[in-house]
């Protein structure tokens, strides 16, 4: 690891003031989960270092029945698989996060830096799009509000610019007729998702009828993916069992994953193709009881 | 560029430090270089293994991904704060001997570390429980079971066998 100053804060507006200061020689740490492993494997090398994990005012969850969700970006893991809230409101994100990492990771990690590393075999990510989510993003010039689906632009890139940070997340309510649902397939259980899906079904009145469809998926793009085509055929019509086998292969035919250790490419494929059939059935058939 | 070394304040074991280090210390590099703690051990460093878990404000974290700056202020806990002062062994440790819960031992430190935080928070998990909190803690001799029997042992507070 290369040595760089280490500057500790306590408030968003010391570490705007901060980071536009110092823009591609500094680099924002939240948890360091991602952070301190690029650090030390010299991926990164900053030359300041802007520690945010003590600005209290980023660690929270809140909830209104108009507004929805409010997670700051300091929420560790840990605090959104345990939250009652969450598991009441948004359990999908509940039991998403209980696949993240291990224990330890989820303890000290924050979502803002999960989502800030822009690692494309993340579940966090596919999980927020699916629901939906929107992120706040601050800088010393401006304060702006994006859809998560276009924060990512290819391999551990962002939208975000060297004077910014992601200072929340933002839900909408839960809506009737929805039903979300990550599904992971894992050769260990902690260990690296060969795919990861995470699936939002809303449906009719009429409990048959596909109103919105939202399927993304982890480590088979460069980012997380977002399955338009597979999305779109749903939508307006009556689910059965041959549409949604239908819209795995679509799904299964949108992505561009690469080959490595964890899989082949032409498996990653195919597991995604199984993944969304079975991902996007129990979500119809949840969206059906609520 | 000559990088100015910051203090660190922190409590380990019980123990009030004041130190001065780099910036770029890891908490694992400032417990085994800095305070000669050799318990929590070094061994994957890229936040996979679990070797080298403690425990900061009741939270178990890996040291090798945690800056030692970042725990300015808290609270650590490491295997060698685990043994009353007076060499009496805690139930985990009493436990681990007893199931005989370690083959070359190098990854126990940090399973110790990971099975007290997760009793302390839950003190009588069930097995599933168990497994899937303490997935973060690779054994490479594959002596998984045992230590298993050794957590439910003391989560279930019976007799532990002699």
């Amino acid at each position: 690891m290369r040595d760089f100053e280490y500057l500790p804060t306590k408030t968003v507006k010391e570490a705007c003031a901060l980071i536009s200061q110092y823009k591609e020689e500094g680099k924002i740490l939240a948890g360091g989960q991602s952070l301190i492993t690029l650090l030390r494997q010299k991926l990164i090398s900053p030359s300041y270092l802007i520690d945010i994990k003590g600005v209290t005012e980023l660690d929270y969850l809140t909830f209104d029945e108009k507004k929805g969700l409010r997670m700051g970006a300091l929420t560790t893991h840990r605090a959104i698989e345990k939250s009652p809230l969450i598991q009441s409101k948004y359990p999908v994100l509940s039991e998403m996060e209980k696949s993240v990492a291990s224990v330890q990771t989820r303890n000290w990690g924050t979502i803002g830096g999960n989502l800030c590393s822009g690692d494309p075999i993340g579940d966090p990510a596919p999980s927020l799009i699916a629901l939906n989510g929107k992120i706040k993003i601050v800088s010393s010039r401006e304060e702006k509000i994006v859809p998560l689906a276009e924060f990512f632009t290819d391999y551990f890139t962002t939208i975000l610019e060297p004077d910014e940070i992601l200072t929340e997340i933002q839900l909408t309510p839960p809506v009737p007729h929805a039903g979300v649902v990550y599904m992971k397939f894992s050769t260990i259980e902690a260990g690296i998702k060969i795919v990861s899906t995470s699936t939002c079904i809303i449906l009719e009145s009429d409990k048959m009828t596909c109103r919105d469809a939202r399927i993304v998926m982890s480590a088979v793009a460069p980012v997380p993916l977002i399955a338009k085509k597979a999305g779109e055929l749903l939508i307006g019509k009556k689910i059965n069992d041959d549409l949604i086998a239908e819209a795995a292969q679509l799904a299964s035919g949108e992505t561009n994953p690469t080959s490595d250790v964890h899989g082949s490419a032409e498996f990653r494929r195919e597991i995604a193709k199984v993944l969304v059939r079975r991902a996007v059935k129990e979500a119809f058939e949840k969206a059906k009881r609520t | 560029m000559d990088i100015a070394k910051k203090i660190l304040k922190v409590n380990v074991n019980g123990r009030p430090y004041e130190l001065l280090i780099k910036p770029k210390t890891t908490l694992l590099q400032f417990l085994r270089n800095d305070l000669g703690l050799t318990g929590a051990k070094q061994a994957c460093m890229d936040n996979s293994c679990g070797a080298c878990t403690v425990i900061v404000d009741k939270m178990a974290v890996k040291a090798c991904s945690v800056l030692a700056l970042q725990v300015n202020g808290r609270e650590v806990m490491t295997v060698e704060g685990l043994a009353s002062r007076d060499g009496k062994l805690h139930p985990l440790q009493q436990a681990f001997l007893d199931y005989h819960a370690f083959q070359c031992g190098f990854c126990t430190p940090g399973k110790l570390m990971s099975s007290k935080a997760m009793l302390d928070e839950n003190p009588h998990p069930n097995e599933e429980e168990i497994r899937r909190d303490m997935e973060g803690n690779l054994c490479r001799c594959t002596g998984y079971t045992q230590y298993i029997e050794a957590i439910k042992a003391v989560a279930q507070k019976k007799e532990v066998a002699k």
